[in-house]
């Protein structure tokens, strides 16, 4: 069982908490995940690693509360307990040698991008961020994101904070404005980061992205994370997280997270129907 | 005791094809006292024992059945107890008709005597009517860490365990088994039997260590400077294989590692579980295995219509344990034989991107093969006849065409060796590596085998161990 020594409300749908899990919080690195279950009954769900704190022994998870496992998570307090907390899992974001980099967040995106951009900003590289939220409600980690950041961009899709529209504009902007970035490291929905990379590639900058397709064990042995890239079959759990986004099928990723939809909206409804009565 | 000169076994009973194709209960279920001794009194005892030298952890096969004519069923528990650390898992799942019922002199003319079902049913009444716990042996003194919870490591944290070894397992996933508890179906083994030999382990004294993955959480390196003196890597095969054929990301197209995972580890088939799959109605397992027997019969429970096995080869050359194959027939599985897959085909509706069932599998296109000359390993490899394509429809493809490696270990290692196809090298007498103090066996060595080859390569690896530390 693992302690949830801090929760954090973010923003209506967003959470933040921190977890006892002495092993993971020793060896985690940006871009790693873990794999966890709420209770007995769960479902595994893997959450890159939002931060970690190898003293107090604690790992950052940061999560939109948008299904079944997500709800129930979010119900638990600090002080409780969550069931089971593995990792850290997938290899770590490749930063050695980089001296200038565009990180370009969506949403709860920001959270995976921020531990990245923090270990950038001591390695003495030069930070851009670009964050894209819906609207100036869902803004997450602006505070830590301006604290790592040499530039830091907002975007909103309703134009109520920061700069109306997408993140894929900023990010075109600064290239043409001559940024000759070194690489631009994208996480968000599989959509944004489709449009980020084909933003990037007329120009040539290398581009990385962090996929997080459904899985189960995340150690390399069920094969439900797959992903074609560059053409070939690869594991997101084990190969990744992070892959070159320039061979990365998007297409193929999209259709494949979709799979459970319904099996997924209807969890949903019974849980938080079961919820609803519980208030009653 | 005149001998049983029945030139078949004793049946085993079974549920009913078509009752338990609508559950997970266990299909065999286990002769009765009176079935034991009858099927024991076709044992003719011979002297030179062929059945043992077909049991990869020598089993002393004559004196367990000789008990059982007896009827002193404890007793031929504790003549298979002193070779095998998890008898009614292996009464269940070896592959006695390739071991030691192949070598049994009944076999000759008839049927061999049913070893399986004796080992089975002894293993049974042990634990339904012993429930003394093992007595604690004294600590040596010595740390042991056993990588993986599946057969191998199981059978060797037991072995170590029962000479005073302090030994720890480190599993991956939250619930300790291995294969025994994600992939092999609660209908061919109960997982509480699964339960009940790591409950005795533990009271053994060896402690179990869930959601600690090595090469991540913890390195090999790390735990010899936590106090460990060996390890044993049972950490099991790797990665699923796929085809290269088109349409293997479609929706609908499992690997039959995550299919089984969802099912069995998930419980998915449980109405009220959180873990989805799909219920599907055509499905098409590739694959000639006992996993391809094992995914079908899942699909099957799950209220599948229709259940193919698609394998390249025939009935002869099937990899499968026969017991499996004539299950998987009464249940109505349908084998196309001689049928190799080219591409998986999806649903695509050009006019509405938006259309739900866009990228969803709808059929799995094959050629029709003969069997051409043998290859290397002897085996008749298939040849295409050309232009035999024909669509089978499927709304589910399971591939179960066995694994590759893991990387998490062999990666994070340093001095550990492995062979080209990614299976750790060792040395055969031993299960020593090209590590100092790190042992390894089953299919993390050979890739997918059998239980029992693991439990024998875990057997082999403790005796080395225990060799290895007290000198």
């Amino acid at each position: 069982m693992y302690r949830i020594i801090n929760k954090k409300v973010l923003n209506p749908t967003v959470t933040m908490m921190d977890i006892e899990a002495p092993l993971v919080a020793a060896k985690a690195q940006p871009g790693q995940f873990i794999i966890l279950r709420v209770d007995e009954e769960g479902e595994r769900i893997p959450l890159t690693i939002a931060g970690y704190d190898r003293q107090a022994g604690t790992v950052k998870i940061i999560f939109q509360v948008v299904g079944t496992t997500t709800t129930l998570l979010n119900k638990k307090e600090q002080g409780d307990y969550i069931q089971d907390f593995v990792g850290p899992l997938g290899k770590a974001t490749v930063l050695d040698g980089l001296k200038k980099v565009c990180i370009v967040g969506g949403g709860v995106g920001c959270s995976i991008a921020l531990p990245i951009a923090q270990k950038l900003h001591e390695m003495g590289c030069i930070v851009h961020s670009i964050v894209g939220f819906r609207s100036k409600e869902l803004l997450i980690l602006e505070d830590e994101f301006r604290a790592c950041s040499d530039k830091y961009t907002i975007m909103t899709d309703d134009g109520s904070l920061g700069r109306r529209g997408l993140v894929t504009e900023a990010l075109k902007e600064a290239i043409e404005a001559g940024e000759d970035y070194d690489e631009v490291i994208t996480i968000g929905p599989l959509v944004m980061m489709k449009f980020v990379v084909a933003t990037t590639k007329p120009y040539n900058v290398p581009t990385t992205v962090s996929m997080s397709p459904i899985m189960i064990d995340g150690t390399g042995m069920c094969g439900g994370c797959r992903l074609t890239v560059g053409g070939c079959t690869r594991f997101a759990c084990v190969d990744g997280p992070d892959f070159n986004g320039f061979e990365v099928d998007f297409d193929e990723a999209i259709s494949r997270g979709a799979m459970y939809r319904d099996f997924e909206r209807h969890s949903y409804e019974e849980t938080c129907n079961l919820f609803k009565k519980e208030v009653e | 005791m005149s001998p049983n000169m029945s030139l078949i076994k004793n049946p085993m009973p079974s549920q009913d094809p078509s009752v338990r194709i609508h559950n997970f209960d266990e299909v065999a279920l286990g002769y009765t006292e009176q079935m034991a001794v009858s099927e024991a009194m076709r044992c003719l005892d011979c002297k030179t024992m062929p059945c043992a030298q077909g049991c990869p952890v020598k089993i002393h096969i004559p004196e367990f059945i000789r008990k059982i004519k007896e009827c002193d069923f404890e007793a031929a528990y504790q003549v298979i107890a002193r070779s095998s650390s998890l008898p009614a898992v292996c009464g269940r799942v070896c592959p006695q008709e390739t071991q030691c019922e192949a070598k049994c002199v009944r076999g000759i003319k008839g049927e061999s005597v049913g070893i399986g079902r004796l080992e089975r049913f002894v293993a049974d009444w042990h634990n339904d009517h012993c429930n003394t716990p093992p007595v604690r042996p004294t600590p040596n003194g010595h740390k042991v860490a056993v990588i993986g919870s599946g057969p191998a490591s199981l059978t060797c944290a037991g072995d170590l365990a029962k000479k005073g070894y302090a030994v720890t397992i480190f599993e991956a996933l939250h619930l300790s088994g291995g294969v025994l508890v994600y992939g092999i179906p609660e209908f061919r083994l109960p997982k509480k039997i699964v339960q009940k030999e790591i409950e005795s382990l533990q009271a053994l004294g060896v402690d179990i260590q869930t959601n600690v993955v090595i090469g991540k959480t913890l390195t090999i390196d790390e735990l010899f400077e936590n106090g460990y003196e060996a390890a044993f890597i049972g950490s099991g095969a790797g990665l699923p294989r796929f085809m290269g054929i088109p349409g293997e990301s479609l929706k609908g197209v499992y690997s039959a590692n995550e299919f089984l995972t969802r099912n069995n580890l998930m419980k998915a088939y449980k109405d009220h579980s959180s873990t989805p799959i799909m219920h599907a109605k055509k499905v098409a397992v590739i694959g000639g295995g006992n996993v391809a027997m094992d995914a079908a019969r899942t699909a099957l429970r799950l209220g599948a219509k229709e259940v193919s096995i698609v394998y390249r080869r025939t009935l002869e050359e099937i990899p499968a344990r026969k017991e499996e194959v004539e299950h998987a027939k009464e249940e109505g599985i349908i084998f196309r034989l001689l049928h190799n897959p080219v591409e998986i085909l999806g649903y695509n509706n050009p006019e509405d991107k938006r259309d739900p069932m866009n990228g969803f599998v709808t059929g799995i296109k094959c050629i029709k093969c003969q069997l051409g000359e043998p290859d290397e390993r002897g085996r008749r490899k298939p040849v295409d006849i050309p232009d035999s394509e024909f669509v089978i429809d499927a709304d589910c493809v399971i591939i179960a065409i066995g694994t590759t490696s893991n990387p998490l270990i062999k990666s994070s290692t340093d001095g550990l060796d492995v062979n080209r196809q990614g299976g750790i090298i060792i040395e055969e007498e031993t299960g020593r590596t090209t590590k100092e103090g790190v042992y390894a066996g089953g299919d993390a060595v050979t890739g997918a085998a059998t239980i029992i080859l693991a439990m024998g390569a875990g057997k082999t690896a403790a005796k080395a161990i225990d060799e290895q530390l007290l000198n």
